[in-house]
């Protein structure tokens, strides 16, 4: 298997105005594989956008080189087929729908591309049940809600079949149940479609769900693993002033009083299961919980 | 096409409170914050500040605006000046005051958000900080001196550090400085750590009004509508779903550490002796001991 991304000793500058030159991408190596769910999470400065538009041609390395399968960034020639295999969606859902009508506007990139009518009607239909809007096709995107619009623009980079999809705090500006709606369409996608997502969050309660961590911190790797490697290092977490779930604080103060707790949990369930084992009985109801 | 935004709310905020009010988007909270400055006018019923009707024949709105500051949401965006002194005196300018008493105003509420004068009056606000930024913001709504100060979803789209540097000088206005607020907010963190009531609304309504704690207990109805409680209250209920005695009424992490560390350092300490009592009354069956 190849990486469908892969970043090599990348840095970028740019002329900052008064700030004179500014590096934001210090010598950056990572690779993104098909099917991989990556969270990027780091503070605004941190170089964690630039980054991400690195994946798809948006920017180029000052220094360093940037494959998407294979291609550098860097050959014009190859810009399309690049785009086309890394889609972005960004942070703000009113500034990236173009159509008055849901299905157009999931059908914009691919029109671009040419693609018939048949093949068309199609890939819309599917990109929209991807993410859960099937019955939204005659919609005006201006009257569905931010998760919803987030969705729809979700479905119009999926119309163009990429493999692997970069969101750019794509739940920055909504509400809890549209922060949700955008989380489970992209665990789904990447779990169940095989489309790598690199999603850039501040949200500490997202990123747990990742195969993988990365931390941005002045425009290097700071941290990189599992959601449990990088939360089991609360010193440096809080280092970073990076927030952490409220029950992986919670047992990181237990543990620093004494209490005798395995690990650093990610979710309540978790915790509970800790809590369970250290007062050494099982739970009391033993039926699972969907959450 | 008129849609009903609000719809038959009754609300009174006290001198000194600080509110929150939560609900999903389009629930209708930026439209109702925007009633109390009069930036849009009720369809019926009225909206009064220190008990004077704000639509009523004499009232200036003017004079309301300076009693109540609302602060927009990603208030930064609509910064301009070439300074950031600039900038914050802009409103107190347009009221007419002298030269000196805008000078005053300016330094004031920089000192008040907390923003050094010397080191930052002459920068450009574009040069600052996300966090930076929005103190910009909101010390250009206290330089008009109100007595209330609103804002919608303060810390939206902010890093990790933003978020407390803009929730700790909320904090700051209200205990330091005496600043009647009321915030809108998605975060049921956040809201459980700071507010002294919480304002719920769905549809248009208020479906729920009172101390966060009250507002909390009511978890299912919460998820219902839309929103939660913070993830710290969640772990409580799973506890008790699980069958533990400990109380559920937590909803920070100071409070659940609270009430957790007693029993679980006992528990750490004696792991080798016997456990306390089986909270399940031997229901389960689990064959401790």
């Amino acid at each position: 298997m190849k990486p469908v991304v892969r970043v090599e000793n990348v840095s970028y500058a740019y002329d900052g105005g008064s700030q004179g030159q500014v590096e934001a991408l210090l010598d950056v190596s990572l690779e993104i594989w098909p099917g991989e769910f990556v969270a990027i999470i780091g503070h605004n400065g941190s170089g964690k956008s630039t980054l991400a538009k690195h994946m798809n041609a948006l920017l180029l390395p000052t220094r360093g080189d940037v494959y998407v399968l294979g291609m550098n960034t860097r050959d014009e020639s190859l810009l399309w087929d690049i785009r086309q295999t890394v889609g972005m969606v960004f942070q703000n859902p009113d500034n990236q729908i173009v159509a008055t009508i849901v299905e157009e506007d999931v059908a914009f990139g691919p029109e671009n591309l040419g693609v018939p009518p048949d093949e068309m009607r199609r890939r819309v239909d599917e990109a929209l049940a991807l993410v859960d809007m099937t019955g939204y096709e005659k919609s005006a995107p201006h009257m569905l809600s931010g998760g919803q619009k987030q969705r729809v623009a979700i479905a119009g980079v999926i119309a163009m079949r990429p493999r692997c999809i970069v969101l750019d705090e794509p739940t920055a500006m909504l509400d809890p149940v549209g922060r949700s709606e955008v989380l489970r369409t992209v665990r789904h996608l990447a779990s169940n479609e095989g489309i790598a997502i690199v999603h850039i969050t501040h949200f500490m309660s997202e990123a747990v769900y990742a195969d993988r961590v990365i931390v941005m911190e002045e425009g290097r790797v700071a941290l990189s693993g599992t959601p449990r490697e990088v939360f089991s290092q609360p010193a440096t977490l809080r280092k970073l002033d990076l927030d952490v779930p409220q029950v992986t604080e919670l047992a990181a103060q237990l543990r620093a009083a004494g209490v005798a707790l395995p690990r650093y949990p990610l979710t309540v369930e978790e915790m509970a299961d800790d809590i369970g084992t250290l007062l050494g009985r099982g739970p009391c109801s033993s039926e699972p919980q969907n959450r | 096409m008129a849609r009903q935004a609000l719809t038959d709310v009754n609300l009174s905020i006290d001198e000194g409170d600080l509110v929150a009010i939560i609900g999903k988007t389009g629930s209708g909270k930026s439209t109702l914050v925007q009633h109390f400055n009069g930036l849009l006018k009720p369809d019926s019923g009225r909206v009064l500040v220190d008990g004077q009707d704000i639509w009523g024949k004499g009232v200036a709105l003017r004079d309301i605006r300076r009693k109540v500051g609302l602060v927009f949401q990603y208030p930064e965006h609509q910064l301009f000046e070439e300074t950031v002194a600039l900038d914050i005196a802009f409103a107190p300018k347009n009221l007419g005051l002298s030269d000196a008493q805008v000078d005053d105003a300016v330094r004031e509420a920089m000192r008040i958000v907390d923003l050094d004068y010397e080191e930052f009056a002459d920068r450009s606000p574009f040069e600052l900080s996300g966090g930076q930024k929005r103190r910009v913001a909101i010390a250009g709504v206290i330089a008009m001196c109100p007595k209330v100060l609103i804002l919608d979803e303060p810390t939206a789209g902010m890093d990790p550090r933003g978020r407390e540097d803009v929730l700790g000088e909320i904090q700051a206005l209200h205990e330091k400085h005496g600043y009647t607020i009321v915030l809108v907010s998605h975060s049921m963190e956040d809201v459980a750590r700071f507010a002294k009531r919480l304002v719920v609304m769905e549809a248009g309504k208020v479906v729920m009004d009172g101390d966060p704690r009250e507002v909390f207990r009511h978890r299912q109805e919460l998820i219902d509508i839309g929103l939660g409680v913070p993830q710290i209250t969640d772990l409580m209920a799973e506890l008790a779903r699980r069958g533990y005695g400990f109380s559920t009424g937590a909803i920070t992490v100071e409070e659940a550490r609270e009430i957790l560390l007693p029993p679980l350092l006992a528990a750490s300490i004696e792991s080798t002796g016997s456990a306390g009592p089986d909270p399940c009354e031997g229901r389960c069956g689990h064959g401790l001991r």
